[in-house]
C-alpha cells in the first residue's frame, strides 16, 4: 500500500514539475495541445531547425520564432465543451 | 564486434558550421581590447577584431559537443575581465572564461538545474545578466525561470549561488532582458503570455482577450528571494526587449518592440511609443508592418542610443529624450522617444557595436559583415519621428510613417567574412582537371544568394611577376652580412650562367662586382659567417669575402660537384664520384676542408644540413640522399665525423632533402624534422632525433607527378616547408592544434621556390614558373578552403550539372517576394503617376515583398570559364520551382532535357498548393541557353525528379510516377503510391529506386520492366524526416533528416535478392504487408547526431588517391564526412580513445558526449572524429595520461588521428 502511495506521489511530483506528464484521464485535447507546444518549443530551441523553416517560409528567424511562440499560446485551439 | 554494428564510420568535420546563433562582445582577455565570441552550432569561437586593419579574425574555436542556445557576458564589479555564461542543452549553467595565455576556454562553474535536452520547461533558452554582474536569470520558453546570484569570495574567485526559482506555470516567455538599475536590487524584465484561461474556455473568448504582459522580476539581495515586482500589459504582438541604461547613465526601463511600433516602458515612467517607419516606393506595400528582429544598445560618455533592425534589414536609430530642469540638469524623467532611418545592412542574428567604432553583423544568412562607423547619423537629412505625435496606448490607432531607403551613409563595409550558411545543395565534381575534385554549392537566401566553389588550398597574394630572358633553373635569396634584416640579393641560376639581382626599392641586375661566377650555373648560395658569401657551382666553391677578395676551392680533377648544402657555418658538397667533402668555418672566417672524404655507395642526389642550432657551433647532422633510394644521416660531430648514424630506405630516389625544426604538437615545443622529396612525387616527413640522429614517425603524402623540391620558408612567423611538385604545397603547423598540415597553394605550379624577405614583404617567397620570376606571400593559414562566389537572383533550392558541359542549372525561388513582372508593372504604374523611380540594389535592400507571391527562376551558371550567370529564365504565373533533373529520354534518341518541377500558388505552412507543373527545356548553345518545350500539369507539386532508364520518374505527393516525353506533354507510363506522405527525394541503381518521404524515412521500390509496375518492397521502422539521401551501394542508403541525424540503412540480403528475382514480381505484390507498411524492414547500420541539418550527401573521393567516403553538407554551412574503417583494430583504438577523451576532458558546456551524439536515437557505428581531434588541444600532461591509458605514445596517437583525416581529406 505504501508503495502504491509513493508511486502516486512520485507521479504527482513529476506532473507538477514536467508539464505534459500524462495521467489516466488525459484528454485528447490536453494531449494534442502538449504535442503542439512541445514541438514548437523544440523548433524555437533548435537553431538549425528554426533557420531551415525561416528559409522555407522566406521570413526572418525572429519572425518565425515569434510565430512559433504564438502557436504555443494557441495550443490545439479552443478546448472542447465539457459535459457536466 | 558482438554487441555492436559490423560497420564503423569515422565522422569528421571538414568545415565547421558558419551560421552564428548568437554573438557577444566583451573584454575576455582582461585587457582593454574587445573580443567577439560567437556560437555556431556546437562551436564556440572567439574572434579578435583588428581596428587598424579593419579585419576580424578567429583566434580560437572549440567544439562544446552540445547545443549552444544562448550566451551572456558579465563582469564582476571592480574586475576588468568578462566572463561568459552559456545556456545549452545540458540542463546546466556553464560559466566560462577565456585564458589568453593558453588560448583556451576554461570552465569555472557548471551547475545542474534540470534535465538535459532542448525542452519546453528546461531553462536555457533565455539568458539575462544584471549589468553590474550580480545575478543572472536563465529561463525556459514556458514556466521555469532560475536566478543565480554571482559573487566573489575572499580569494576574488567567482562564486555562484544555488538557484532561486521564479516559476509561473502555463506562462510563455517571448523575450527577456535585465534592467539596468545601477546598484539597486537586480531586476529582470520578461514579456509573458499566460495561456491558462484560454485553455479552459471553449468559446475562444479568453484566447481573444489574452494579453501580453511586461513583467519585472526583482531579486531581493537582502532576503535572497525573487519577487514579481511589477507587470503591465503591452502590445499583443511584442517580440523583443532592449535594456535602457539606468543608474547614472539613463532612466532605466526597457524598449518593447512589437509589430509596427516601439514603446519605452518602465514602472515609474510614462510610456512613449513610436511607429517603425515603413519603406516608401512604388513596389512597396504601404500596409505591410515591420517588426524589429535584432538590435543593439550602445552607451558612450553619458549618451546612449539604439540601433534596431527590421526584417528588411533597415537599421533605425532610436534615442530617448530626457527632461531637464531649469539648470539644464537631467531630472531622470523621459520626455519622448525618437526614431530615424540609419542604414541598411543584411538581416542579423546579432549586432555588436565595438568601442573602436565598428559594427559586427552576424548575418542570419550569407556572409557576416564587419562595418566601420563613418558617422552616427547625428546631423543628416533623415526625417526623425518623435513619440509626441503618437499615442502611447498600445491599442490606439495611428497613421503609419514612411521613409525612403537609400544607400549606406553611416556605415562603411570593411570586411565580409565568408559564410556558407544556409548551404542548400552541393555537388562534388572535378571540373578544373586538378588532382582533387571541387565542391560546388548553392548558399544564401534572397538576393544575397550565391553559387560558391570550394577548393582545398591556401590563398596566395602575388607581389611581383616578371618574365626573364631565359628559363632559370633555380633561384636563391641571400643576405650579405649576418646582421642584415632583409635579403639583399636574388641569385638566379641558368643552364649556362648565373645572374645576381639586388633587392632595394627596385630589383635590378648587378652586372659587375658581385663577385659571383656568372659563367656557370649555381648549385647553392649561402651567407657564411659574419659577412661573407659562398657560391657553389659545378666546378668548385667560391668564397666571397667582404673585402671583395675571392677564395676559390676547385673541385678535384675529372670530378664535378653534383649537390651541395650549406648553412651559416658549414658547407657540404657531393662530387660526381660519390664522395662527400665537408667544410667548416674557422675562427678567422675561412673555410677549412675536413681531412677525410666520405665515399657513398651510389651517386648522391641531394644533401641537407640543418640550421645551426642556437648556442651551438655546428649542425650535427648531414642528410645524404643517394640514387639507391636511401637517405643516410651522417654525423658531423668531431668525435665521429661523417659516420653513419641512421639510414632510411625509400620507394624511389630522393630528389630533395631538408632538415628543419618545426613546431610540434606532441612535444609542445619544436622538433627537428627531415623532409624528403622523392623523384616519384612522394613527400615524406620524419622526425630526426636530435641526439641519436635516428629517424622515426614517417608520414607520407603524394604531391604530384613531378619530382619534389623542398625549401624552407617562413609564413606567419612560423617555419614552414614549401614542397613543389606538379602543384605547390605548403607544410605548416595548424595555428590552433599545432598539428602538421600540408595544403596546396592556389597558385601556378612552381619549379623552384625560396624564402624571400624584404622591407615591403617580410615573409614572402620567390619562385620560378617557366620563364617567370614570381614573388608572393601567404597571408592566412587559418583557412585552407578557398571560396569563390557568383551572385544568384533568389534563394536557390536545388541544382544539377549539365551532362557534359561544366555548367550548372540552379532553380531558385523566394516566397512572399514580388515577381519581376509584378514589380515592373508596379513601377510602370507609378511612373505614369509621378515619374520617379528609385532603383535600389536588391543585394543590399532585398526584394519588395508581397504575401502569397513567389519569385522564381532558373539560372545557368558557368563557374569555370566566365565565372558568372550566363542565362536566366524567370518563371511566371506564381509558379515556384521545386525540383530539377537532367533526363535523357530514350524515345528522343537519348537526348538530354532539363526537367523542372514547379508548384503553383504554394503555401509553405501548412503545405498547400494549386497543383504543380513539370516543365521540359531543351539545351541550346551547348547548354548555355534553355528552350521551353512544354509543361504538364500534375495534382501536387513534383518535389522529386529523377532520370530513370530513359524516362522520367517523378514523385508527386505520395505517388511515384513514370513519364515518357510526348510532343505536347509528358505521357504517363506507370504509377504507384509508394510512401505514406510526400516523396521528397529519389535515388536509383539498376531497377531499384530509393524513395525518401518527407517524414517516413525511405522506401525501396523495384521497377519490373516487363509488367511495367513499381513495387515498394522494403521500408524503415522509424519515421525519419528525410532531407537528403545517397546510395552508397546497391543495398545501402545514407541519409540525413531535419533533426540533424545522419544514418545508413541497409536492405537485408534475402529481401534484396527476392526483389530482383526474375519474373513478374507477383510474389512481391502478394506478400502481406507488415504493420501497414511494406512486407520488410531496413536494418539500421549507422546513426549519428550532427546537430546541423544535412542538405546533401555524396559518396565520393576528396583527394587524389583517397578512398571513397561519404561527404555531407549541412544547412548551417557544415561540411563533414564519414570515413569507413578498414580494420577492427583501428575501431578498438578509436573507441577507447573516445572513452578516454570524454572522461578526461568532458565537453565544455556540460553535455555528456555520448548522449549528445545520440540525441534522437542512440549513436551507432560511428566514432566521433571531432572528439578525437580534441586530443591535439589538450595540455601535455593530459595527453600523456591518455597515451598511458591506451598503452601508446603521444606521437603515435596524434599520428593515427591525423592520418584518419589526411588520408581521405584535408
Amino acid at each position: 500500500m505504501a508503495d502504491k502511495l509513493r508511486t502516486l506521489q512520485n507521479l504527482e511530483a513529476l506532473q507538477a514539475r514536467y508539464i505534459g506528464t500524462g495521467h489516466a484521464d488525459t484528454t485528447k485535447y490536453e494531449w494534442t495541445s502538449n504535442i503542439i507546444r512541445d514541438s514548437c518549443a523544440s523548433y524555437v530551441g533548435h537553431n538549425p531547425l528554426l533557420s531551415y523553416m525561416s528559409v522555407g517560409m522566406g521570413d526572418s528567424k525572429e519572425k518565425v520564432r515569434t510565430m512559433m511562440l504564438e502557436k504555443m499560446v494557441r495550443g490545439a485551439g479552443n478546448p472542447p465543451e465539457t459535459q457536466e | 564486434m558482438a554487441t555492436t554494428s559490423h560497420m564503423f564510420m569515422y565522422s569528421l568535420t571538414i568545415q565547421p558550421p558558419t551560421a552564428v546563433t548568437q554573438a557577444v562582445l566583451g573584454q575576455f582577455a582582461g585587457t582593454k581590447e574587445q573580443q567577439v565570441i560567437t556560437a555556431s552550432g556546437s562551436k564556440l569561437t572567439i574572434h579578435r577584431p583588428d581596428p587598424t586593419l579593419g579585419k576580424i579574425t578567429p583566434i580560437f574555436s572549440q567544439d562544446v559537443f552540445g547545443i549552444i542556445r544562448s550566451l551572456a557576458v558579465f563582469r564582476l564589479a571592480g574586475s576588468n575581465k568578462d566572463y561568459l555564461i552559456i545556456g545549452s542543452d545540458s540542463g546546466r549553467i556553464t560559466i566560462v572564461e577565456y585564458v589568453p595565455s593558453q588560448n583556451r576556454f576554461n570552465r569555472i562553474h557548471l551547475e545542474t538545474f534540470g534535465k538535459s535536452g532542448v525542452r519546453r520547461v528546461v531553462p536555457g533558452q533565455y539568458l539575462a545578466v544584471d549589468p553590474k554582474g550580480r545575478a543572472c536569470l536563465i529561463a525556459s520558453v514556458e514556466k521555469n525561470k532560475l536566478v543565480y546570484v554571482l559573487n566573489r569570495n575572499s580569494q576574488a574567485e567567482l562564486t555562484i549561488s544555488s538557484p532561486l526559482e521564479a516559476h509561473k506555470p502555463q506562462t510563455l516567455v517571448f523575450a527577456m532582458t535585465a534592467l539596468d538599475v545601477g546598484y539597486e536590487n537586480p531586476v529582470f524584465a520578461a514579456l509573458e503570455v499566460d495561456y491558462s484561461e484560454a485553455d479552459q474556455d471553449p468559446t475562444g473568448q479568453a484566447y481573444e482577450e489574452i494579453e501580453k504582459i511586461l513583467v519585472y522580476y526583482e531579486l531581493d539581495l537582502g532576503l535572497n528571494h525573487v519577487v514579481r515586482k511589477w507587470s503591465d500589459p503591452v502590445d499583443r504582438t511584442a517580440n523583443m526587449l532592449f535594456q535602457v541604461p539606468g543608474g547614472a547613465d539613463g532612466p532605466s526601463g526597457v524598449l518593447v518592440c512589437a509589430e509596427d511600433n516601439i514603446t519605452y516602458r518602465h514602472s515609474n515612467q510614462d510610456a512613449f511609443r513610436v511607429p517603425i517607419p515603413r519603406r516608401s516606393g512604388p513596389t512597396e506595400n504601404p500596409e505591410r508592418k515591420r517588426t524589429i528582429v535584432s538590435g543593439v544598445m550602445h552607451k558612450m560618455r553619458g549618451a546612449f542610443f539604439f540601433l534596431l533592425q527590421t526584417e528588411d534589414g533597415d537599421i533605425f536609430k532610436v534615442m530617448l529624450d530626457m527632461a531637464e530642469d531649469e539648470n539644464g540638469q537631467l531630472t531622470g524623467e523621459v520626455q519622448g522617444l525618437k526614431i530615424k532611418f540609419f542604414d541598411t545592412v543584411p538581416v542579423a542574428s546579432s549586432l555588436l557595436i565595438l568601442k573602436s567604432g565598428f559594427l559586427y553583423v552576424a548575418s542570419e544568412a550569407g556572409n557576416h559583415q564587419f562595418y566601420e562607423f563613418e558617422k552616427l547619423g547625428d546631423d543628416d537629412e533623415e526625417v526623425e519621428f518623435s513619440s509626441d505625435s503618437f499615442p502611447a496606448d498600445p491599442t490606439a490607432p495611428y497613421e503609419p510613417v514612411f521613409f525612403r531607403p537609400r544607400p549606406a551613409e553611416n556605415l562603411n563595409l570593411v570586411e565580409s567574412v565568408n559564410s556558407l550558411n544556409p548551404l542548400i545543395d552541393s555537388k562534388i565534381v572535378n571540373l578544373t582537371e586538378d588532382d582533387a575534385p571541387q565542391i560546388y554549392s548553392v548558399c544564401g537566401t534572397g538576393a544575397r544568394s550565391t553559387f560558391r566553389t570550394l577548393k582545398h588550398g591556401l590563398e596566395v597574394s602575388e607581389l611581383v611577376e616578371s618574365e626573364l630572358q631565359a628559363v632559370p633553373s633555380a633561384v636563391w635569396t641571400t643576405k650579405l652580412t649576418r646582421s642584415d634584416e632583409y635579403d639583399r640579393y636574388i641569385v638566379l641560376s641558368f643552364t649556362n650562367g648565373t645572374i645576381v639581382l639586388s633587392i632595394g626599392e627596385i630589383v635590378e641586375e648587378i652586372t659587375e662586382d658581385s663577385g659571383f661566377l656568372s659563367t656557370a650555373p649555381t648549385l647553392a648560395v649561402q651567407q657564411l659567417g659574419e659577412d661573407s658569401l659562398i657560391q657553389v657551382h659545378p666546378r668548385g666553391i667560391r668564397h666571397l669575402l667582404a673585402d671583395h677578395r675571392v677564395n676559390e676551392w676547385p673541385a678535384p680533377q675529372h670530378r664535378s660537384i653534383v649537390a651541395a648544402a650549406a648553412n651559416e657555418r658549414q658547407v657540404a658538397v657531393a662530387l660526381s664520384s660519390g664522395e662527400i667533402v665537408y667544410f667548416e668555418m674557422d675562427a678567422d672566417g675561412s673555410l677549412a676542408e675536413y681531412d677525410d672524404r666520405r665515399q657513398m655507395s651510389g651517386t648522391v642526389t641531394c644533401l641537407s644540413l640543418g640550421e645551426v642550432p642556437e648556442g651551438r657551433v655546428r649542425s650535427s647532422f648531414l642528410a645524404v640522399g643517394c640514387d639507391d633510394s636511401t637517405v643516410r644521416i651522417l654525423s658531423l660531430d668531431t668525435k665521429n665525423m661523417l659516420e653513419n648514424m641512421s639510414v632510411q630506405a625509400l620507394t624511389s630516389a630522393p630528389s630533395a632533402l631538408n632538415i628543419m625544426a618545426m613546431a610540434d604538437s606532441s612535444s609542445g615545443g619544436t622538433t627537428l624534422y627531415l623532409h624528403i622529396g622523392l623523384y616519384s612525387g612522394v613527400y615524406l616527413r620524419t622526425v630526426l632525433d636530435e641526439v641519436t640522429g635516428e629517424l622515426s614517425d614517417t608520414r607520407t603524402r603524394f604531391l604530384g607527378a613531378k619530382p619534389v623540391k623542398l625549401s624552407q620558408v617562413s609564413v606567419q612567423g612560423q617555419t614552414a616547408v614549401l614542397a613543389l611538385s606538379s602543384r605547390s604545397w605548403l607544410g605548416y603547423s595548424d595555428i590552433q592544434t599545432k598539428s602538421f598540415m600540408l595544403t596546396p597553394l592556389d597558385y601556378a605550379g612552381l619549379e623552384w621556390g625560396w624564402n624571400f624577405s624584404s622591407e615591403q614583404c617580410l615573409e614572402g617567397m620567390v619562385g620560378i614558373q617557366g620563364r617567370n620570376l614570381r614573388i608572393f606571400s601567404i597571408e592566412k593559414l587559418n583557412n585552407n578552403m578557398l571560396q569563390s562566389s557568383i551572385p544568384l537572383a533568389y534563394t536557390p533550392r536545388r541544382f544539377v550539372k549539365h551532362p557534359e558541359q561544366p555548367l550548372f542549372y540552379i532553380i531558385e525561388s523566394d516566397n512572399n517576394v514580388l515577381s519581376p513582372a509584378t514589380r515592373e508593372s508596379l513601377i510602370r504604374d507609378s511612373q505614369v503617376q509621378n515619374g520617379d523611380a528609385l532603383s535600389l540594389s536588391p543585394a543590399e535592400f532585398g526584394y519588395p515583398r508581397g504575401t502569397g507571391h513567389w519569385a522564381s527562376c532558373i539560372q545557368v551558371v558557368d563557374p569555370i570559364n566566365s565565372n558568372e550567370v550566363v542565362f536566366t529564365l524567370d518563371l511566371d504565373d506564381n509558379e515556384a520551382a521545386v525540383s530539377v533533373a537532367v533526363v535523357p529520354f530514350s524515345s528522343q534518341d537519348d537526348e538530354s532535357f532539363l526537367v523542372v518541377g514547379t508548384a503553383k500558388d504554394l503555401e509553405v505552412s501548412p503545405p498547400k498548393s494549386k497543383g504543380g507543373f513539370i516543365h521540359i527545356y531543351r539545351f541550346q548553345e551547348n547548354g548555355h541557353e534553355l528552350e521551353f518545350i512544354h509543361k504538364t500539369k500534375v495534382d501536387d507539386p513534383p518535389l522529386a525528379l529523377l532520370a530513370f532508364q530513359g524516362k522520367l520518374l517523378a514523385g508527386i505527393g505520395p505517388i511515384l510516377r513514370l513519364y515518357d516525353l510526348g510532343v505536347r506533354q509528358l505521357l504517363r507510363k506507370s504509377q504507384a503510391p509508394v510512401v505514406p506522405s510526400t516523396i521528397v527525394g529519389l535515388q536509383t541503381q539498376g531497377s531499384r529506386i530509393v524513395v525518401s518521404d518527407v517524414r517516413e524515412s525511405v522506401t525501396y521500390v523495384v521497377y519490373k520492366h516487363q509488367e511495367n509496375v513499381l513495387i515498394p518492397f522494403v521500408d524503415d521502422s522509424i519515421s525519419r524526416w528525410t532531407t537528403s539521401t545517397t546510395m552508397v551501394d546497391y543495398e545501402t542508403v545514407a541519409g540525413g533528416d531535419k533533426f540533424g541525424n545522419l544514418w545508413l540503412l541497409r536492405c537485408p540480403n534475402k529481401v534484396s535478392e527476392e526483389a530482383d528475382e526474375d519474373g513478374s514480381g507477383a510474389h512481391l505484390v502478394h506478400e502481406r504487408g507488415y504493420l501497414q507498411g511494406t512486407p520488410n524492414r531496413l536494418e539500421l547500420m549507422v546513426h549519428y547526431y550532427t546537430q546541423d541539418i544535412p542538405t546533401s550527401l555524396h559518396k565520393t573521393q576528396l583527394v587524389a588517391g583517397g578512398r571513397d567516403i561519404v561527404v555531407w553538407t549541412g544547412f548551417q554551412g557544415t561540411i563533414g564526412m564519414f570515413v569507413p574503417f578498414a580494420s577492427r583494430e583501428d575501431v578498438d583504438f578509436f573507441q577507447s580513445l573516445e572513452t578516454q577523451l570524454a572522461a578526461q576532458h568532458p565537453p565544455l558546456a556540460g553535455r555528456d558526449h555520448l548522449i549528445y551524439r545520440g540525441y534522437y536515437a542512440p549513436s551507432k557505428g560511428v566514432i566521433d572524429g571531432d572528439l578525437c581531434e580534441m586530443y591535439f588541444l589538450l595540455p601535455n600532461n593530459t595527453k600523456m595520461t591518455i597515451a598511458a591509458e591506451l598503452d601508446r605514445s603521444v606521437r603515435e596517437i596524434e599520428r593515427k588521428i591525423s592520418d584518419m583525416r589526411t588520408r581521405v581529406a584535408y
